[in-house]
């Protein structure tokens, strides 16, 4: 047992660094932050990590993936996090495309991959829908064969930047005969069909990232189905493990936890710091002491993939814990900002309203919500560890 | 023992009721949020008709002459409206101070002004560092020739783009942190430069800098420090009483949705593990409510240390707030999210009572010391 790095880890953590210090810089921070501007800043930022060869470390070396051991997985998101950048936007490059090259066919992998690698494609998730949320199998988009076509019918919900998306990879249902989850297919969907139109849904962080997408007799080839026909929650089911292993975020809630703690100290309350407060700093410790566990518990998860185990229900575990620290997190953010931790994005500046970090308190907080609510609920997920775990 | 309202007080909760049902639905309040003021001006003057402006104030000023019981009855009704007309600004803050400390003339002036609906205030007392101390005060106020000059800044100041006059704190001696040496004046709004923003809840703020702006002092100079204690004392029973009916309506909305909602072919609400959560909200419902009566009867009775069931209360409020507003949400999955829904409106207004006059973690702290030390 040991978590020691190898020298040859050591330099590779100082090339990651040396990286991110270099290539994510404040320009673009500051474009991500402005939603006119954000889709674009993005695809710059996910074309600077393909040109390094390094926007698909979870791919296999033979698609464009890095090669990387788990220990250099490890570094690379450590680092991204430390370094406070920007992640990729999961859906082509972390969850459809370990579905194509895992479950698609040679055409398909080649018209696909290389175009997400590039970030050519910005592609979303259509699995939610208003009648089947939790209860994933309930789904009701139906997909109906005509010749060489399938024509779609129904509508998807909480489809994150459908806004921007070209292509939407969706659950639909191909039979209404046998178990609900026999009747399911895995389409991929060129957004630009004729009959699909985005309604933008408005979130209670005041921002706009989800959407509902319906669909009107919409035309797709029957050669955009990913593997055999009512055979797509399993795939989805392989791709839903992939989703909860990422949504820790373990590096990210060590970043956030260190900035806490500077901000605490830098908040004085009648003379005295927040950091030095007992109430805040038991608070503060709670989560912490919780987020050590957690990253040994995400490295045993990792050492179980990398001699050879596939991740279980350990990710609803994962998933759980790791988006209940998030959220104490942005909570105890929320109390430092104190009497500004609610306000709106102003015409004001930092200097002019008196504080740096209140409406980004306000903004995390509030779409926190969601982390125990997406990728399947906190309740389905204990649900998962209660039937496949301990066998109830 | 005698837990019920009187007579008077069911009427004056019905009436505001009323108004809240009738008047007061989510897509006038949704508009009246939207709308450059924040507030309706034909509303004030609606409450103004209705009386409810004159609550808290002695009927020598033409008020009602209310008890704090009256303003909890009222507030919690405003609550599950998420009423955004400045009552707490102008009735129960500028309105309170000038009751409690204003000189004979000014209270006689400016109260009867108050009550008609024709003058809004605010209360500005919260600097950019003073978190939740109210000693913690850096604005200066200097006699000259012509009374006091005030300078410095003052933030968050509810109300503060409405507001026609202030009750602005200020160190007419002292060191930031003195409990000595702090004092109110009276500033007009003309001179004073502010600039607005709006905060999540739909409260409209203001950043308020002054710049030798004149001030009437109002009560004894470097006395003021027990009076803001009091103001924040009634300020946080008035915010509570709204916190109650927030928690209501959040439950109320949350068991429906579990009892409609379906997946995996049943209602949500028939699964044991959200029986069991949604009976913990509706606990904590209850214990607030009881913990609000408390400090009720502490005030109005002298039963107990009413500061010390204050900062209980607070402190409860907080921590019950939070569970039943992250309860709500999350019981509401996707649908919790929007903005369209009004739950996460609701949760919002809990957050913003969650932080002022002093936070869970701040009001048990005093408690601590007072029940402890």
């Amino acid at each position: 047992m040991h978590t020691q790095f190898t020298a040859e880890e050591l330099a590779f953590r100082e090339e990651v660094r040396a990286f991110y210090k270099e290539a994510h810089t404040p320009e673009l921070v500051e474009r991500f932050s402005n939603p006119a501007t954000m889709k674009d800043a993005i695809i710059e930022w996910q074309r600077k990590l393909y040109d390094q060869g390094w926007v698909a470390p979870n791919w296999p070396k033979e698609y464009g993936g890095t090669g990387w051991t788990d220990t250099q997985r490890f570094i690379f998101d450590s680092e991204r996090s430390a370094a406070g950048a920007r992640g990729v936007i999961p859906f082509g490059l972390s969850m459809v495309a370990p579905v194509i090259y895992t479950f698609g066919n040679e055409e398909q992998k080649a018209r696909f991959l290389p175009r997400i690698l590039k970030s050519e494609d910005w592609w979303c998730q259509g699995y939610s829908e208003p009648g089947a949320g939790s209860d994933l199998a309930a789904l009701k988009t139906r997909a109906v064969r005509d010749g060489d076509d399938y024509i779609v019918n129904g509508a998807k919900i909480w489809t994150t930047y459908a806004q921007y998306a070209d292509w939407i990879f969706c659950l639909v249902r191909t039979s209404t005969e046998g178990k609900r989850q026999e009747g399911i297919s895995f389409l991929l969907i060129d957004m630009t069909t004729p009959g699909i139109k985005v309604n933008p849904i408005h979130s209670i962080d005041n921002h706009h990232s989800l959407n509902e997408v319906e669909f009107n007799d919409v035309r797709v080839p029957v050669a955009n189905r990913i593997g055999e026909e009512n055979k797509g929650w399993t795939y989805a089911k392989a791709l839903l493990a992939h989703e909860r292993t990422g949504i820790a975020g373990v590096a990210d809630s060590k970043r956030n936890l260190a900035n806490l703690k500077k901000r605490a100290a830098a908040e004085v309350n009648g003379g005295r710091s927040l950091l030095s407060d007992p109430l805040f700093q038991k608070r503060l410790s709670d989560v912490e002491i919780e987020l050590m566990a957690l990253e040994f518990t995400e490295l045993r998860v990792l050492a179980t993939v990398a001699s050879g185990g596939a991740p279980g229900a350990e990710s609803s575990m994962l998933k759980i814990k790791g988006t209940e620290i998030q959220q104490a997190l942005q909570e105890l953010n929320m109390d430092l900002a104190a009497y500004y931790q609610g306000v709106l994005p102003t015409d004001l500046n930092a200097e002019q309203l008196g504080h740096e970090f209140g409406s980004d308190a306000r903004q995390s907080f509030m779409y926190g919500r969601a982390a125990t609510i997406y990728g399947g609920s906190n309740e389905v997920q204990k649900n998962i560890i209660a039937k496949a775990v301990l066998g109830l | 023992m005698n837990f019920d309202f009187t007579e008077e007080q069911n009427m004056l909760r019905d009436s505001v009721a009323r108004f809240v049902q009738d008047d007061y639905n989510w897509d006038k309040r949704c508009a009246i949020a939207a709308s450059e003021e924040g507030m309706s001006a034909e509303n004030w003057q609606t409450f103004a008709e209705l009386g409810w402006l004159s609550v808290p104030f002695a009927e020598e000023y033409g008020g009602f002459g209310g008890s704090a019981i009256d303003v909890m009855v009222l507030m919690e009704q405003f609550g599950k409206g998420l009423v955004l007309e400045p009552y707490l600004a102008t009735v129960i803050l500028f309105g309170g101070l000038l009751q409690k400390v204003g000189s004979e003339e000014q209270r006689n002036t400016l109260i009867p002004q108050i009550i008609e609906g024709g003058l809004q205030g605010a209360y500005a007392y919260l600097e950019r560092q003073s978190r939740h101390e109210l000693a913690d005060v850096t604005t200066t106020a200097s006699a000259g020739a012509n009374g006091h000059v005030l300078n410095g800044e003052k933030v968050v100041v509810f109300n503060g783009m409405g507001a026609d006059q202030f009750i602005v704190s200020a160190r007419t001696s002292g060191e930031q942190n003195d409990e000595a040496g702090v004092s109110l004046f009276l500033v007009a709004a003309a001179d004073v430069q502010r600039a607005g923003y709006q905060m999540m809840d739909g409260q409209r703020v203001a950043n308020i800098v002054l710049k030798d702006a004149p001030g009437v002092l109002l009560g004894e100079e470097g006395a003021a420090l027990p009076v803001m204690e009091d103001i924040a004392q009634d300020a946080n029973l008035a915010l509570c009483a709204e916190a109650l009916g927030i928690m209501e309506k959040l439950n109320a909305t949350t068991l429906e949705y579990t009892k409609t909602r379906e997946q995996f072919g049943v209602t949500i609400g028939s699964f044991q593990a959200l029986q069991h959560r949604m009976v913990e909200t509706f606990m904590a419902y209850e214990q607030t409510r009881s913990m609000v009566y408390r400090a009720l009867c502490a005030l109005t009775n002298g039963e107990e240390d009413a500061t010390t069931a204050m900062h209980a209360l607070k402190v409860l409020v907080n921590r019950n707030g939070r569970l039943i507003f992250g309860e709500a949400i999350q019981m509401h999955g996707g649908m919790g999210l929007t903005d369209e829904l009004d739950v996460g409106h609701y949760a919002k207004r809990l957050m913003m009572i969650n932080t002022s006059f002093g936070d869970g973690d701040y009001h048990q702290t005093q408690f601590n010391e007072r029940v402890y030390n």
